[in-house]
């Protein structure tokens, strides 16, 4: 088994960090891990990924320990790991940030 | 243009050519989601840059593959309008990879009587066809992007399709659009098994889409497994499904979990036709497994270690390093590799304007259902991505031009009331949607795979009946609540998953991808499409001119 330290939250809540723990499987990446834990233990974490470990559709950044990186990439140690969201991005919740160009966005909602 | 991978952005590229003004939706992000940006082979068309070649021929080598099932104008479309694709997207700026003389280098794939198939260099065909095609999408002002928005119904006024009802997947707000037309661009099912090869937002959607709005499907018994996908070790950054062209050009050697070759033991050799080969390698890997004789994973070995180092070098180039940061040594250690649920012949019956018989409904890219028969050849499904989606817009654009809205205020409110309904947030007494879509792609792949019984299938069938009834436990969230997500994207897989299980069970023979074992040999009687369609709420399965049996 292996620890990930994750960032939960929102915009308007100052956010924590869960602690999950997660089989080990050597070279496995974070987004494996992110993956197992929405299917085994907390269905309501929140991340972006699309292309599943093939680095091709680059939508799964993330800060891993402490560093920008994609998810689908960053290996998890044995160690054990952290991951949060992009510092630089507007946050919408946990590890999800606004990562949408400004001209593919809807337009402000009715109702 | 709902689906925004190939064929939804050169849908959108040539509804604009014709003035429209064009919506482009996707669920995830523009250009970045779908089968598309999965694709690191190539892109089959029959320019004759590498050698004399002409159109006919692809078309030949597309209708063997389709064992008798090709829809012969949709593939006669895909062959002949592959080259002007090829054309114009260098025109648009795809780095198709040249030789010295400054020609387009083509391949000769499996099954592919000529080197035909073009490719971005090095295995980045996906990322590169769609890095071109989301850049042209962006120069063009009638275009309007809007990423994060999940369709969730067809609205269908007075049998006509006149917009979309879905679910802004940041908000959880609902969304409806009015549209002239409506072109169904996400294609791709193969979510629904265990083991794919695909991007996570394929679970189907199109398919469901299209049955719920009263369209048809056809041929959707048809999954394309790829026998050797990677397994293990754990291989990040790379599509799994790298190995095949290696393989052929190499000699790679599969091996069972003793390390002892066992093709031999299924019949043939490890060689002949493109398809035999597949159909074959799947079986024989699954059968060995099955024997108790895997690798330590669940599938075989692919071993390399014959082949000198500099011969690997030559032939994987950069791709040796990449391997290597996965801790991958050819030379030293052979890597696993098991069948995976790779492509979908079947999908939305169409005409050669890509109309479905719902008026203003089309489809385009792998939604569309009949150019590759029983089979599709390798390279065929980026052309058909590019060729269905430029026709597919341009047609919509040009039928629903100086005509006026077909929108009433009114037509998306069932919609809309069933969307908000699946909406509801409720975590207690049930379990949530993604833990029931791998209990789905469980049932999927263990009954309903790449070789089934009309036992197995019964009981895919009654398994999927059971999944439908479960509750669903959804936790309220603020903003992106991908158990929201999970859930209407189960609701679609469910559908897709039934339809494909109905046709496997009406076609009680064995033809290019569909393998019965309890019906081996081909039967002449089946040369024919099976269609699936919504009748009552029910699915039901209807060969050629309204009969239950062909």
């Amino acid at each position: 088994m292996t620890e990930l330290r994750v960032w939960r939250g929102s915009a308007e809540d100052p956010g924590r960090y869960d602690v999950y723990r997660v089989p080990y499987e050597e070279g496995m990446s974070v987004l494996d891990a992110l993956v197992w834990i929405r299917g085994h233990e907390d269905s309501s974490l929140a991340f972006r990924y699309g292309c599943v470990n093939a680095n091709a559709c680059k939508t799964c950044m993330a800060l891993v320990d402490g560093e920008v990186g994609y998810m689908c990439t960053a290996r998890l140690s044995p160690a054990g790991g952290t991951v949060e969201p992009l510092p630089k991005r507007p946050l919408i919740r946990d590890l999800v940030t606004d990562t949408v160009p400004d001209d593919e966005k809807l337009p402000p909602g009715r109702d | 243009m709902v689906g925004a991978g190939g064929a939804g952005m050169y849908a959108a590229i040539a509804a604009a050519g014709k003035d429209a003004s064009v919506l482009l939706l996707d669920k995830s992000l523009v250009g970045r989601g779908g089968a598309t940006i999965m694709a690191q082979m190539t892109v089959a068309a029959a320019i004759g840059h590498e050698e004399p070649d002409h159109w006919t021929d692809h078309l030949q080598d597309t209708l063997a593959a389709g064992r008798e099932l090709c829809d012969e104008r949709l593939a006669r479309m895909l062959c002949e309008n592959g080259p002007a694709r090829i054309f114009e997207m260098d025109g648009w700026g795809a780095h198709w990879a040249r030789g010295a003389d400054d020609r387009i280098r083509q391949v000769k794939a499996p099954g592919h009587g000529r080197a035909r198939c073009c490719y971005v260099d090095f295995l980045n065909t996906g990322p590169g066809v769609a890095g071109t095609l989301r850049r042209q999408v962006s120069r063009l002002g009638s275009v309007r992007r809007v990423s994060n928005v999940a369709v969730t119904e067809i609205v269908v006024h007075d049998g006509r399709a006149v917009g979309a009802v879905g679910m802004d997947v940041v908000s959880g707000d609902v969304v409806t659009m009015d549209a002239k037309a409506v072109v169904l661009a996400a294609g791709g099912l193969t979510k629904i098994y265990r083991r794919n090869s695909a991007s996570t937002n394929m679970g189907g959607e199109a398919y469901a889409l299209a049955l719920w709005a009263g369209a048809e499907l056809i041929d959707m018994e048809f999954v394309q497994f790829f026998p050797i996908a990677h397994l293990a070790p754990r291989l990040v950054g790379m599509d799994p499904i790298m190995w095949d062209p290696f393989r052929y050009k190499l000699g790679g050697r599969l091996l069972n979990g003793d390390f002892d070759e066992f093709m031999h033991r299924y019949g043939g050799q490890d060689s002949g036709t493109y398809t035999t080969v597949r159909d074959q390698a799947s079986y024989a890997i699954l059968k060995e497994v099955e024997a108790g004789r895997g690798s330590p994973h669940g599938g075989v070995y692919l071993d390399f270690r014959h082949v000198p180092d500099e011969t690997l070098r030559a032939a994987f180039g950069p791709v040796i390093d990449r391997l290597a940061h996965n801790g991958i040594d050819l030379t030293r250690t052979p890597v696993e590799v098991a069948p995976t649920a790779h492509y979908h012949m079947g999908g939305i019956r169409v005409n050669h304007r890509m109309e479905t018989r719902v008026a203003g409904l089309y489809a385009a890219g792998e939604a569309v259902g009949g150019a590759n028969g029983a089979n599709r050849l390798s390279g065929n499904a980026i052309t058909e991505a590019l060729v269905f989606g430029e026709c597919a817009g341009r047609e919509a654009a040009t039928a629903v031009a100086g005509t006026a809205p077909g929108w009433n205020a009114t037509d998306a409110d069932g919609a809309v009331e069933r969307l908000r309904a699946a909406l509801s947030t409720d975590a207690t007494g049930g379990v949530p949607a993604n833990v029931l879509e791998r209990r789905l792609q469980d049932i999927m792949w263990e009954d309903a795979g790449p070789f089934r019984t009309g036992k197995q299938l019964q009981r895919a069938l009654d398994g999927i009946r059971e999944l439908r009834q479960s509750p669903v436990a959804v936790r309220p969230a603020d903003g992106f609540n991908l158990d929201l997500q999970d859930r209407l994207e189960l609701r679609a897989m469910l559908t897709t998953a039934e339809a494909v299980v109905r046709a496997a069970i009406g076609r009680t023979e064995s033809r290019g991808a569909h393998q019965r074992l309890d019906f081996q040999e081909s039967d002449g009687r089946f040369v024919a499409n099976q269609a699936i369609e919504m009748r009552g709420g029910e699915l039901m399965a209807r060969w050629p001119d309204g009969e239950s049996q062909p």
